[in-house]
């Protein structure tokens, strides 16, 4: 099954970052394909290529860069990120900065549409 | 459809807005906040009980073990991150943020 991951709420606030990662985790541990994670508002500091957390807690912005390396799409709101003072050079690698088409592309391609938010 | 709710019970209307709207039949998942509702005696243990007469309800167990909720109302279903999977596989789904 194809699932697509809209991500609204940035990292360290309450849960949803976590909760998106560990739900995206399980089910590609089930086989499945992950469509596309789409960070939008507050989620595009999810992949802050700047944030140095301190050593002993989750490196949230590592983590998803790396599922990007495993060949997750990771796409960043372009609209939200310049909102935010997000650009092409502040997030991490393996991510990219597009437009809302991706996250309406991804919801027609995806079997599934999953929203983590605050 | 399978209904999604995070936040607190206790704090916003989101659980009461999701049992009102759901379809008969329609899941309900607890995850984050939302799974401090599935304790015996809180203010929503009413209205959890009467959801569940027309929903299987279900709390994230991640999220119960992070809030050492080990009490439940009869009837809520425990499932990992697996389970929340499998969940997502039957139908589809909706947060309510």
């Amino acid at each position: 099954m194809k699932i697509g991951v809209l991500v609204q709420e940035g990292p360290y606030n309450h849960e949803a970052s976590d909760s998106a990662y560990k739900f995206i985790e399980a089910a590609m541990a089930k086989g499945h394909t992950i469509q596309g994670v789409f960070f939008y508002d507050d989620g595009v500091y999810n992949v802050a290529s700047k944030m140095e957390p301190p050593q002993d807690d989750r490196h949230i912005a590592k983590r998803w860069s790396e599922l990007g390396a495993k060949g997750v799409d990771l796409i960043v709101c372009v609209a939200a990120a310049k909102r935010r003072g997000i650009n092409p050079d502040l997030i991490m690698p393996n991510s990219r900065i597009s437009g809302l088409g991706q996250l309406s592309e991804m919801c027609t391609e995806a079997d599934r549409l999953i929203t983590f938010g605050d | 459809m399978l209904h999604i709710v995070s936040r607190s019970p206790f704090s916003d209307d989101s659980l009461k807005s999701c049992v009102r709207i759901a379809k008969k039949d329609d899941p309900i998942l607890l995850t984050e906040d939302a799974v401090t509702g599935v304790m015996p005696g809180s203010a929503v243990a009413s209205l959890l009980q009467d959801a569940m007469k027309s929903h299987a309800v279900y709390a994230l167990s991640a999220d119960l073990k992070a809030r050492g909720v080990d009490r439940m109302l009869d009837g809520i279903k425990v499932v990992d991150y697996a389970g929340f999977v499998e969940l997502v596989e039957q139908h589809k789904p909706m947060t309510w943020l």
